[in-house]
């Protein structure tokens, strides 16, 4: 896996003429950088996902989808992504968590 | 100065002269430049996110202070400062982008430039057009401009909020209390209802026997269940709510007299809030952006325009199918558009977006309420992915709805923090 993340960053260096700073690793999968429009500060009501791990933050997800855990909204969010958009965004957030 | 701000005559001469030197080929050359209109939730957000790939972005925005919608209604209810409000451009050029203050007139697609006043052009790549709404002056008889501050409509955050806040506070106790909703679609479509619910509960605390009377030109609205059954329990006697069924369209105003006219009856007003239909900013309609509609048509992978190339709209201006006009909505956008246009500048096709929206509204300070979706292209539109999405419950705990005011307040410092801190 960890072979294939570098495969797919040097790709990335080649074909990006810009290198990104923020986005630099992958490519976002759909969905995940909507996420910064809640969560973010350290500070805030709603939880700042740095340094959550990816299985942390997608079994946090298919608990809100299930009904498992309970919740004001992420319930209704959490429905929206089947298990392998979850686990990719999952994994995006573990490696971007404060990007914008 | 940006250094892509050029002279026309310059450009023009440039273009006149081009013979060997054809315009691709000394773009090709260039970084390629993205410029962007408009420094809303839309505009800014992208432009942060363009930043942070490394791609060169100018901001064109006519003013310097930003004034955000999302909570101006607790300025109008008297317990929020509009400085709460405001954000500066400072946090973007530390970011890295080239923030242009001046009002961008007109886009000219087949030249790929931007007009400024004067003889200023800004060149660019890729375009983002987030213009915001302008209100339609010319669709209410009887509402233009300089009816506007008599009867604010208080759509667009600033002076005219702090013009609605002043009349409610300067009414008599007594006096009612009027305003007007127009059909959709128009900027967040629950926030006529958080302002009346929001202004019923100032009167109920500060002008009790006053009433507050909203003229509706439809009969269904968003989260309208959850503001309907807390009307009943919170505002029984301070809020009226007329429906297109019951009469409630306004079809003229007079603001002189201070009377809101519908088809079957006049209302004095105290107070009158009058909001009217709007459109995409002027300069989608002065470009050629907007359709008959008078918003602006987009392919729902890349937001790109689909009456001009190169240019992407977000944000309140777009025809964005499901999704509501709302910052939320348009920051999720940007961050997807951003991604599209650093894509499609390498030559690539852009990837299929999942979007989601979230729309706290307030009933009351300490009540709030929402809405969610979850977005993804279909048929050319975005749709609702099915069996995501919804309101909050009905008749939840009032710590449920405690808690729900305290993410709406969180949500707020977090987005403008990402935005513009």
């Amino acid at each position: 896996m960890r072979d294939c993340v570098i495969a797919v960053a040097a790709t990335l260096a080649i074909t990006c003429s810009f290198s990104a700073a923020a986005w630099s690793q992958t490519a976002p999968p759909a969905g995940a950088t909507a996420c910064s429009g809640c969560h973010g500060g350290r500070d805030s009501a709603m939880p700042s996902l740095q340094g959550k791990s990816a299985s942390d933050i997608e079994a946090a997800m298919t608990a809100y989808r299930t009904g498992a855990r309970e919740a004001t909204v992420m319930d209704r969010i959490a429905k929206g992504f089947g298990d392998s958009e979850t686990r990719a965004i999952a994994e995006w957030l573990a490696q971007n968590g404060a990007a914008r | 100065m940006s250094p892509r701000l050029t002279r026309r005559s310059a450009l023009a001469g440039l273009a006149a002269g081009a013979g060997v030197f054809a315009a691709p080929a000394v773009l090709a050359q260039a970084k390629p430049r993205v410029v962007i209109v408009g420094g809303g939730f839309a505009g800014a957000t992208c432009a942060r996110s363009l930043a942070a790939m490394g791609v060169a972005v100018t901001l064109v925005e006519a003013d310097q202070r930003y004034v955000a919608c999302p909570f101006s209604n607790l300025v109008i209810h008297g317990t929020r400062d509009i400085a709460q409000q405001t954000f500066g451009y400072d946090a973007l050029r530390a970011a890295g982008v080239d923030v242009v203050f001046a009002r961008a007139e007109r886009i000219e697609p087949e030249a790929r430039r931007v007009l400024l006043p004067g003889a200023d052009a800004i060149t660019y790549d890729r375009l983002v057009l987030a213009p915001g709404i302008d209100m339609r002056f010319d669709a209410l008889p009887g509402y233009d401009s300089a009816a506007a501050e008599r009867m604010p409509h208080a759509w667009k955050a600033g002076a005219q909020t702090l013009l609605l806040r002043k009349q409610l506070e300067a009414m008599d106790d007594g006096g009612v209390v009027v305003m007007a909703v127009p059909a959709n679609p128009y900027r967040c479509p629950p926030g006529p209802y958080e302002r009346a619910s929001l202004i019923a509960h100032y009167l109920k605390h500060h002008k009790p026997k006053s009433k507050l009377i909203v003229l509706d030109s439809k009969d269904t609205f968003s989260k309208q269940k959850l503001f309907m059954a807390a009307w009943q329990e919170l505002y029984p006697d301070h809020l009226e709510w007329a429906p297109l069924a019951s009469g409630g369209k306004t079809v003229e105003v007079d603001a002189r007299e201070m009377t809101v006219v519908t088809e079957f009856s006049r209302h004095k007003a105290a107070v009158a809030n009058v909001i009217p239909p709007q459109r995409a900013g002027a300069i989608a309609q002065a470009s050629g952006l907007a359709d008959r509609s008078g918003w602006c048509p987009i392919d729902p992978v890349s937001f790109e325009s689909r009456l001009a190339p190169n240019i992407h709209v977000i944000g309140d201006a777009a025809i964005a199918g499901a999704m509501p006009k709302s910052a939320f909505a348009a920051n999720a956008q940007a961050k997807h558009c951003a991604l599209a246009v650093a894509t499609m500048l390498r030559g690539e096709q852009a990837p299929s977006p999942k979007l989601i929206n979230t729309c706290y509204s307030l009933v009351a300070p300490d009540y709030g309420i929402s809405v969610a979706g979850v977005y993804q292209p279909a048929k050319g539109l975005l749709a609702d992915v099915e069996g995501a999405g919804g309101t909050s419950p009905g008749g939840a705990t009032s710590e449920f709805r405690a808690r729900e005011a305290i993410y709406a307040d969180a949500w707020f410092k977090v987005i403008t923090d990402g935005v513009y801190g």
